[in-house]
């Protein structure tokens, strides 16, 4: 299938002319299935001024199958599981929802835009969620000092 | 002679309880005039239907016309000709309008050959209502309402009722007795069924989408997303699109826009969005919704969604946030021929899990499926087993095997008792004695009897179960058996010890048949060779063996329902009904034995106890009939106190 040529038309669209807050590398300049890519927390949000490290991962069947998100920076965030994995859910990444013509851009774009808004009703923290839906005060502090802690 | 002689006769003697009820049940068919006698497993209610809408008289005068070969039964329907006064019939009548349950002597009248199998006397009229017949007379039944029609069983089952009634007095009456019991006669525990072959369900759906098609004027691939979309409800769809035709499409997945055919194009300057190749002569296609991909992708997308993803009904096209249904004309256009058999399999596999009138047999492999009208609600008052032709026995309520005579929810109950239970229960029993007070169950792990509970800290004696602070310091042997504290203490124990025992009680039976039953399997699946055997020590034809055969799925399946007898039993109230549904399963389970004693003697004496192995699986499977009909009876008229809420 033609997956380099998607694949290598996403990247030059993404480092040219890149989404705000978010720039788009390779991980590794010969292999172009995994990005690496840093998000900058919105502005608004508990996590501003700090600086994530995610990784996306194309399967091979790409773009048949979605990739996968995760963070390498710790992050404390209802949707992004808290341990060395960082993996972040997100729903238009599962299977059935993923879509071949949908971009990498758009699901950067969302996840970013998660940080700003979480999603407690599909969290993978539930401790984090139930936090973040009953004393949003104490969530944005422990997550302020995990930015300041880990993102910066 | 009179009727009334008659039915007293039936009442007193209690050979009718272990009659196949077949004459008048046959013959009321052969008086019926619809050709649904040939189906195997009706559901009662339904024959007697549109015939109880005869004057019984009528009824009667038919009936006993066609007298079945035996003599002894000619005999007594000579009996009951003479005794067919119109007059009779009146007074049976009102009897009858007094008490519903008298109709079933009327049923069960004939003389039964095997009289001697029969050591019990009658009892009383509530056991006489066990008779298989009882219900065939309840015409207004709310099941009937549930079997969809007449014609649903017709062609399904080729027996011929010409063969019925012979044989019963003849050696082979063992198995030519079972095999017309199962054939012929709709006993209350059967329900009415069909099964289903792939294609059949391809026609059924067939025919619905055509239907659609008709009314609504629609091209039949969007009416069948349409149908999938509304699950198959066609009244419900076709109301929702009279009334919101557009949102109806919309939600379904489909557009309002039927115009052009499916076909792929070359599109100058186009540029596939997903594999971003580009070209004059790229085959590209796009469904109605217009997004447009290269023929590759496209392919390539259906094939990982029909393969990988085993999906079908509900493929979208490939369009970022494109909520349009792939239809079956775009796809056959598109994808290889095995593909397109894949997705009509998932297809006619969607099919049957939408519609609550049809299930897949759950045997591995099997390709039918059953179609049965018994609805999620009947579920309290009817077990419904129904029979693949894989020879599968499963329960169309839940699809787990066989589990006649305990309804599906005390079945999941017992599932998941004995799944908390079983294991451990036999070792608290030894082991352990419940806190007094917050019943938390203990096991002594000191020597000490100063016993103090984890849970809610009280303190206890281990011998006398009392409070330990009526001990006093100074005595550590327990002397205190008297003590008021410590016999209540006991009593409530010994509740709780009790509640224990009774579980294990059932719970070992249970375990037992199914132990035996699946020893019994392994001999079973040693018949053959056994057979083999036979034939060749004994001089005995290939077909004189059979009964060997029958024997084993005769204790198979009479284990089957013995192993979850026990299981009913144990959420049964005690009464009288109770008594006489625990007589039945005692008098199913010594013949149930014996017969697998004999089925268990070496090869040599085989041949010599053919005779009793033919006679004990006729009456094993007779007990069986009776047991279950009693309990299925029951159970519809809802007259079985449990003791627990379910």
């Amino acid at each position: 299938m033609g997956s380099i040529k998607r694949i290598s038309k996403e990247l030059t669209e993404l480092t040219e002319s890149p989404p705000e807050g978010i720039t788009v590398e390779l991980a590794d300049e010969s292999n172009v299935y995994e990005w690496k890519i840093t998000m900058e927390g919105p502005e608004g949000s508990p996590y501003h001024n700090g600086k994530f490290l995610v990784k996306l991962s194309l399967p091979t069947e790409y773009p048949f199958k979605p990739p996968t998100v995760s963070f390498a920076t710790k992050i404390y965030h209802p949707n992004v599981t808290n341990d060395e994995k960082g993996s972040m859910c997100l729903g238009m990444l599962r299977a059935d929802e993923w879509k071949p013509s949908s971009k990498i851009a758009a699901v950067l774009q969302f996840a970013r835009q998660l940080l700003s808004e979480p999603m407690p009703d599909d969290a993978v923290e539930g401790r984090i969620a139930e936090q973040y839906k009953n004393d949003r005060v104490r969530y944005e502090e422990v997550a302020r000092e995990w930015t300041r802690k880990h993102a910066c | 002679m009179t009727f009334k002689y008659l039915e007293a006769e039936s009442r007193n003697s209690f050979e009718h309880r272990l009659e196949p009820p077949s004459g008048p049940t046959t013959r009321r068919s052969y008086a019926s005039p619809l050709p649904s006698i040939r189906a195997r497993h009706r559901f009662y209610p339904v024959t007697s239907g549109p015939i109880s809408h005869i004057p019984l008289a009528g009824i009667f005068a038919v009936t006993f016309t066609t007298p079945p070969i035996t003599r002894k039964r000619k005999a007594a329907e000579a009996i009951a000709d003479e005794a067919l006064p119109k007059a009779a019939h009146g007074s049976r009548k009102s009897t009858s309008a007094s008490d519903p349950r008298s109709h079933q002597s009327e049923s069960t009248t004939t003389i039964e050959p095997t009289e001697r199998e029969s050591p019990v006397s009658s009892r009383s009229k509530k056991r006489l209502s066990a008779t298989p017949t009882t219900a065939s007379m309840d015409s207004d039944d709310e099941f009937m309402s549930d079997v969809s029609s007449q014609d649903d069983f017709l062609g399904t089952q080729g027996s011929d009722d010409e063969s019925l009634g012979e044989d019963f007095d003849d050696l082979d009456a063992g198995f030519s007795d079972d095999k017309d019991l199962i054939k012929h006669k709709k006993k209350p525990y059967e329900v009415e069924f069909k099964v289903l072959d792939p294609p059949d369900i391809d026609h059924e759906q067939l025919g619905q989408v055509n239907e659609v098609c008709a009314i609504l004027g629609l091209p039949p691939e969007s009416v069948a997303i349409l149908l999938r979309f509304g699950r198959w409800n066609k009244e419900k769809l076709i109301e929702s699109y009279m009334e919101h035709p557009e949102e109806t499409l919309e939600e379904a997945g489909l557009g309002s826009n039927f115009e052009g055919t499916a076909k792929t194009e070359r599109v100058p300057g186009f540029m596939c969005d997903i594999c971003c190749e580009d070209g004059d002569d790229l085959e590209t296609y796009a469904m109605r919704c217009g997004h447009r991909y290269c023929v590759d992708c496209y392919r390539h997308y259906l094939g990982q969604k029909i393969k990988e993803e085993g999906e079908a009904g509900r493929i979208q096209c490939p369009g970022d946030g494109c909520n349009r249904i792939v239809d079956s004309k775009s796809l056959d256009l598109l994808v290889t021929k095995e593909l397109q058999g894949r997705y009509r399999e998932l297809l006619t596999r969607t099919y049957v899990d939408d519609k609550e009138n049809l299930k897949w047999c759950p045997a591995p492999n099997c390709q039918y499926a059953i179609d049965c009208g018994v609805k999620n609600r009947d579920l309290r008052r009817i077990v419904p087993t129904v029979r693949c032709f894989c020879k599968h026995e499963f329960c169309f309520g839940c699809s787990l095997s066989d589990h006649q005579p305990a309804p599906c929810t005390l079945v999941k109950m017992w599932l998941q008792k004995c799944e908390d239970d079983s294991e451990t229960a036999n070792w608290i029993s030894a082991n352990t004695k419940e806190c007094t007070k917050c019943n938390s169950t203990i096991e002594k792990n000191g020597g000490c009897n100063h016993m103090t509970c984890r849970k809610c800290k009280y303190e206890f004696c281990w011998m006398c179960m009392g409070l330990w602070s009526e001990h006093g310091t100074s005595w550590y042997n327990c002397n205190r058996y008297e003590e008021k504290s410590g016999a209540d203490a006991r009593t409530a124990q010994a509740k709780s010890r009790s509640s224990l025992e009774r579980y294990l009680h059932y719970y070992n039976r249970y375990a037992n048949h199914e132990q035996s039953a699946k020893l019994d399997k392994d001999l079973y699946l040693k018949t053959e060779k056994k057979m083999t055997s036979l034939q060749s020590q004994s001089g005995l034809s290939w077909i004189e063996v059979q009964f060997l055969d029958t024997a084993s799925q005769a204790l198979q399946q009479c284990r089957q329902t013995l192993k979850w007898t026990y299981a009913f039993a144990f959420y049964l109230a005690r009464n009288n009904l109770t008594e006489i549904f625990e007589d039945n399963q005692k008098d199913l389970e010594m013949a149930v034995e014996s017969l697998s004693e004999m089925f268990e003697k070496p090869v040599a004496e085989l041949a010599g106890l053919k005779v009793d192995i033919l006679d004990k699986t006729a009456y094993c499977n007779k007990r069986r009939v009776i047991l279950l009909s009693d309990t299925a009876e029951n159970l519809k008229n809802g007259e079985w106190s449990f003791n627990i809420e379910w």
